[in-house]
């Protein structure tokens, strides 16, 4: 238990020590910042997919549904970061209870279709009403609007601590989660739903909860992803960015705390290199993503769990 | 136009997407019945069913007939292989699980779209109609091309129907999505059927593109959207029955046809998925479907 926590806050004490020495030179602290707040949209992700066994294919809503409602707010309403962020956050949060309600009704196959299908709809309702959002242009938000109690975020270092901070109250919210007996009643359901609804739990409410707290800390990883970097565009609604955080989970390992920032730092990387001798770069995902169900199925940290390390959360 | 003749124009075009997205609809309808599996790779397979139907005509000069009717022979046989191969290299090792083959059909459809783009190149290319007769509907003029689409599609859709309620093929079809299990201890070799049964999946969304392609282009983005319509109509149309997947096809496609006409396509795509959301609220398992997934 205690060894547990001391390797997760470690594992935060690297990423704090490798920018305050100056390990990092300029490119790769940029990737790293961006790094991290897709790690806590995978954070997100697996608490839905690692955790309940839900297989999501639509979380690209969550995600956009954040980015879009703290980036409108500040570009259309000059809300500043305070208010576009809780903006972000509730607006994710109702989406998600929502999309919860009705993709719940469904179990199993057309679960991961529904999702699908109603993130497909945002991203076309996203292009269709492109005089507000501007569609697959995408708007800039001013560096002026992203000031933070008197911190410029647009600034490197500023940015990437920011980034840093995001990723760690979500991980940190997941290793609670994964502690808790809550976190435990959601892999009973995981493992066996018919027993643990024989057992008494209320499943459907159970998986509920965990889609709101799974599409709220997306809906969070997106608003700041947003305000850090200062685009907001349709791509980020697209099925690709609802395949990502999938394909980070399941390389970095599904249901463990670490795994989607692992997975996350492999994939950019790799995606990174190969952008540089082919456009057609997508096809390192493709690949990826069949290695990964054909030879790997639980991942890195979850095959180090299997094999040495039993007590990893 | 007046609104009357107007309205026939928007069925008409409504149609010809019912047609073939009826066909692409079908594929992943029995793949699904049959199997029990999503092929979320199944827009890629049309889409490459346009892009080899281009390459081919490109190659025949003369006639655009000639190359249409090369295209019949040649495109469903190769998409229908590059499926078997799939199935046979991928989708057999991970024993069907639902969870692990959706996984691995969104790799494949990453390849193969990837693949053609490298291959193909970012941009639209046309196909020549294999015959360009205007047929005069007295306020409008309507292409025969797109009645020959209609005609094809329906067609191939009774065949389609015949073979799997009259013949031995379609028997073991049948038995082997009913009960698998029983019917391997009947004898029918399943692993064999599944492999036939995802390379037809397949060549039946690429004759749907081989008709498509010379009104729309071919592009190598292409199997996106109809992908997002085969996944409504199945779900309304109920997941693997194959009646129901033509009823809803026709009522998804000319519907999307028609407000495309008339409003915007992205408009069709909503109002579509608001449908679904309606369906699912009030009957989950589809209106036609008995089926629990």
């Amino acid at each position: 238990m205690r060894k547990d926590i001391i390797l997760h806050l470690s594992a935060l004490l690297i990423l704090f020590l490798l920018e305050i020495l100056g390990i990092f030179s300029e490119y790769h602290q940029g990737n790293f910042a961006r790094i991290l707040v897709l790690a806590a949209y995978g954070v997100g992700y697996n608490i839905l997919f690692g955790y309940t066994g839900l297989l999501s294919l639509g979380h690209a809503l969550f995600f956009s549904a954040g980015l879009y409602a703290s980036g409108l707010s500040i570009y259309h309403l000059d809300y500043n970061i305070e208010q576009s962020l809780f903006l972000g956050i509730c607006i994710s949060a109702l989406i998600s209870l929502i999309i919860g309600f009705l993709a719940l009704r469904t179990i199993g196959v057309s679960f991961m279709i529904v999702t699908l299908m109603f993130s497909q709809i945002a991203y076309l309702s996203i292009l269709y009403f492109g005089s507000i959002t501007r569609g697959d242009e995408g708007f800039v938000i001013q560096q002026s609007s992203r000031v933070f109690l008197s911190m410029d975020l647009s600034n490197p270092k500023i940015r990437y601590y920011s980034a840093l901070l995001i990723f760690s109250l979500c991980m940190l919210i997941n290793l609670w989660i994964a502690k808790s007996p809550f976190g435990r009643v959601l892999v009973a359901i995981r493992e066996n739903s018919d027993r643990a609804l024989m057992l008494g739990y209320n499943v459907k409410l159970y998986k509920l909860f965990s889609i709101i707290i799974s599409g709220t800390i997306s809906g969070l990883a997106g608003a700041c992803y947003g305000i850090l970097f200062g685009y907001v565009g349709a791509s980020f609604a697209a099925v690709s960015y609802s395949i990502f955080p999938l394909l980070w989970v399941l390389i970095g390992g599904a249901g463990t705390v670490l795994g989607p920032l692992i997975g996350a730092i492999f994939m950019f990387y790799l995606i990174d290199y190969a952008s540089d001798i082919t456009d057609a770069y997508m096809i390192i995902v493709g690949v990826a993503l069949l290695f990964v169900t054909l030879f790997a199925r639980r991942g890195i940290i979850g095959e180090l769990r299997f094999r040495y390390y039993k007590w990893i959360s | 136009m007046e609104l009357g003749p107007y309205l026939l124009f928007a069925s008409l075009e409504g149609l010809v997407h019912a047609a073939v997205l009826s066909l692409i609809a079908l594929g992943l309808s029995l793949v699904f019945g049959v199997m029990r599996i999503v092929n979320v790779a199944h827009g890629e397979f049309f889409m490459l069913g346009a892009i080899i139907t281009w390459w081919v005509s490109s190659f025949v000069s003369g006639n655009p007939a000639i190359g249409f009717l090369l295209a019949l022979l040649v495109v469903p046989i190769i998409v229908g292989m590059t499926a078997v191969l799939s199935d046979w290299l991928i989708l057999r090792h991970l024993k069907y699980d639902p969870e692990a083959t959706i996984i691995a059909t969104i790799g494949i459809l990453y390849i193969i779209q990837q693949f053609a783009l490298m291959t193909f190149g970012p941009d639209a290319k046309p196909v020549e109609q294999p015959f360009n007769i205007r047929l005069d509907l007295y306020w409008f003029g309507f292409s025969a091309y797109k009645f020959f689409v209609i005609f094809s599609a329906i067609i191939l859709l009774l065949a389609i129907w015949l073979v799997m309620s009259k013949t031995k093929f379609g028997l073991i079809l049948r038995a082997t999505q009913l009960d698998s299990e029983t019917a391997q201890a009947f004898g029918i070799p399943i692993s064999r059927v599944y492999n036939i049964v995802f390379g037809l999946g397949a060549a039946i969304a690429a004759v749907g593109a081989i008709l498509i392609v010379p009104i729309q282009q071919a592009h190598y983005l292409m199997g996106g959207e109809p992908l997002l319509l085969a996944f409504i109509v199945v779900i309304i149309g109920g997941l693997g029955s194959l009646k129901g997947t033509v009823a809803a096809a026709i009522l998804i496609g000319m519907s999307d046809g028609i407000i495309s006409v008339f409003f915007s396509p992205n408009i069709a795509k909503i109002l579509a998925t608001l449908l679904v959301v309606v369906v699912l609220i009030i009957k989950p398992n589809g209106l036609f479907g008995t089926t629990k997934t």
